[in-house]
């Protein structure tokens, strides 16, 4: 697909929109090699990807990142709503924010496009746009907080998580939600977070159809966790009892980072 | 040769093994949490500035995190025992109270004019105050935290900071206040070595005269 003139000149306006941040994302990236306080090797905490093959400090980080992982696990009440806004407070314009800059932002064609869906569920047939329309959708006005700070708040609607995992006969009991986008993006939720009446499969963002920018044509959206927790241009969804990770967890984000 | 003292002297612990040791890990937890915080900062800075990536601690953001939200349970297990020491034993009496506003105005003004004494072992209504400041940012750092790190589930006590944004200005502006004491904490340990020694043994020697009433 060609995108129309019109999307194309937003989406260059937005590169020289996000022009700084971009050099400071690219810092971001020298920033794993740079020196700093940590530099000292025992004290890096640079390469906990490497996780329990680390040095020692490594190895302790990813611990208490583990144990982090279980005390959030516990602190999280599948009752308590995220805050939710009036429409005046919504933020305008809304960050595009993704580990590469708007020129390479997936151009996916609605039409073709499927979602598929595999692991433990009873109904491993692929959706289209249209048949997820058809399922109960649920709007909000939520704030999206990002693990670098800042935060923006913005509405989303579209088909709650629940709603679509018991439509296709999920095992509500495995442990796991994944993620797989079509930008290489990956992620996981567990299963208490994502049968959360507000996490939802957005289709549309401010009221219209998802913008490329904002993770046409569909997304996560999860107001309980960090931003990074919510893949974009998402392409399958898969139930299992195997710990799947996610882009930046394998990284060393923390994963469940909940809120 | 011996050096014998002019006036009879003897030494006495000032500092309760408690303190010391819950002093010493409370340092290292402070200096993690604070350059690894100044990375986290860096990630998104809401004022016009900076802290220096020399300054930093974790070597990008994912690993500044992890410092950060590792040495909060030393920060918050540690002051917790501490405080529990302070509340029972009746440290936090004994060493930070009586504290008045008159009192802590005589002090300053003399310690201004450099007439004020410096006993080992016993806080001047300057140093009092400033204990109790100190204390009392640990509590709002530890709150603010909090309610960063949950803002929904914790979703009060973020509104008590007047929500998520104004709970990131109230955690920063707490920790300049700390990085303000530490900044005096060490200076004065530094015009009077002594009190450094102290903290590491925990015993002080005084004058006779000294430890009376």
């Amino acid at each position: 697909m060609t995108r129309d003139p019109e999307t194309a000149a937003r989406l260059k306006a937005l590169r020289r929109d996000i022009e700084p941040d971009l050099v400071k994302l690219e810092r971001r990236t020298l920033l794993r090699s740079g020196l700093s306080l940590g530099a000292l090797t025992l004290l890096s905490g640079c390469d906990l990807s490497t996780g329990s093959n680390g040095n020692v400090a490594d190895r302790v980080l990813w611990a208490m990142s583990k144990f982090n992982d279980r005390v959030q696990g516990w602190l999280f009440d599948p009752n308590t709503l995220a805050p939710t806004y009036p429409a005046s407070m919504i933020d305008t314009p809304f960050r595009f924010n993704a580990f590469y800059p708007p020129d390479n932002i997936p151009d996916v064609e609605g039409a073709d496009w499927k979602l598929d869906v595999s692991g433990l569920v009873a109904d491993k047939a692929p959706w289209t746009l249209a048949k997820l329309r058809t399922l109960p959708q649920e709007s909000q006005i939520t704030r999206h907080i990002c693990i670098e700070g800042w935060s923006q708040i913005g509405q989303w609607s579209g088909v709650p998580l629940k709603t679509f995992l018991e439509r296709i006969g999920a095992d509500l009991t495995a442990k796991y939600v994944g993620f797989k986008c079509a930008d290489r993006y990956y992620g996981s939720l567990d299963m208490p977070s994502a049968l959360h009446p507000q996490t939802i499969l957005a289709l549309d963002f401010a009221g219209k159809e998802l913008a490329p920018e904002y993770g046409y044509p569909l997304r996560v959206r999860v107001p309980t966790k960090l931003g990074f927790k919510s893949p974009k241009y998402i392409a399958s969804v898969f139930v299992t009892n195997d710990y799947p990770g996610g882009y930046w967890e394998d990284q060393g984000y923390n994963w469940f980072s909940g809120i | 040769m011996t050096l014998v003292p002019d006036t009879p002297s003897r030494l006495i612990v000032i500092h309760p093994l408690i303190v010391r040791i819950t002093h010493w890990i409370n340092a290292v937890a402070v200096f993690c949490m604070l350059f690894s915080g100044w990375a986290i900062y860096n990630a998104s800075p809401f004022f016009p500035f900076e802290f220096p990536k020399w300054a930093t601690l974790g070597g990008w953001l994912g690993g500044a995190l992890a410092w950060h939200f590792a040495a909060m349970w030393l920060f918050a297990l540690n002051g917790l025992a501490y405080t529990l020491y302070g509340l029972f034993a009746r440290h936090f009496s004994r060493t930070f109270f009586p504290v008045s506003p008159a009192a802590v105005w005589r002090d300053a003004r003399a310690a201004l004019r450099l007439r004020l004494a410096h006993r080992l072992g016993q806080y001047n209504a300057v140093q009092r105050l400033a204990y109790v400041v100190a204390f009392l940012l640990g509590i709002l750092l530890l709150a603010s935290g909090l309610a960063l790190w949950k803002p929904v589930q914790f979703q009060s006590l973020a509104g008590l900071f007047g929500g998520y944004e104004w709970a990131r200005r109230v955690h920063f502006i707490a920790m300049s206040g700390l990085v303000g004491f530490i900044l005096l904490h060490l200076a004065l340990v530094l015009i009077v070595p002594s009190t450094l020694v102290a903290m590491i043994t925990g015993r002080a020697r005084v004058t006779t005269a000294e430890t009376r009433p």
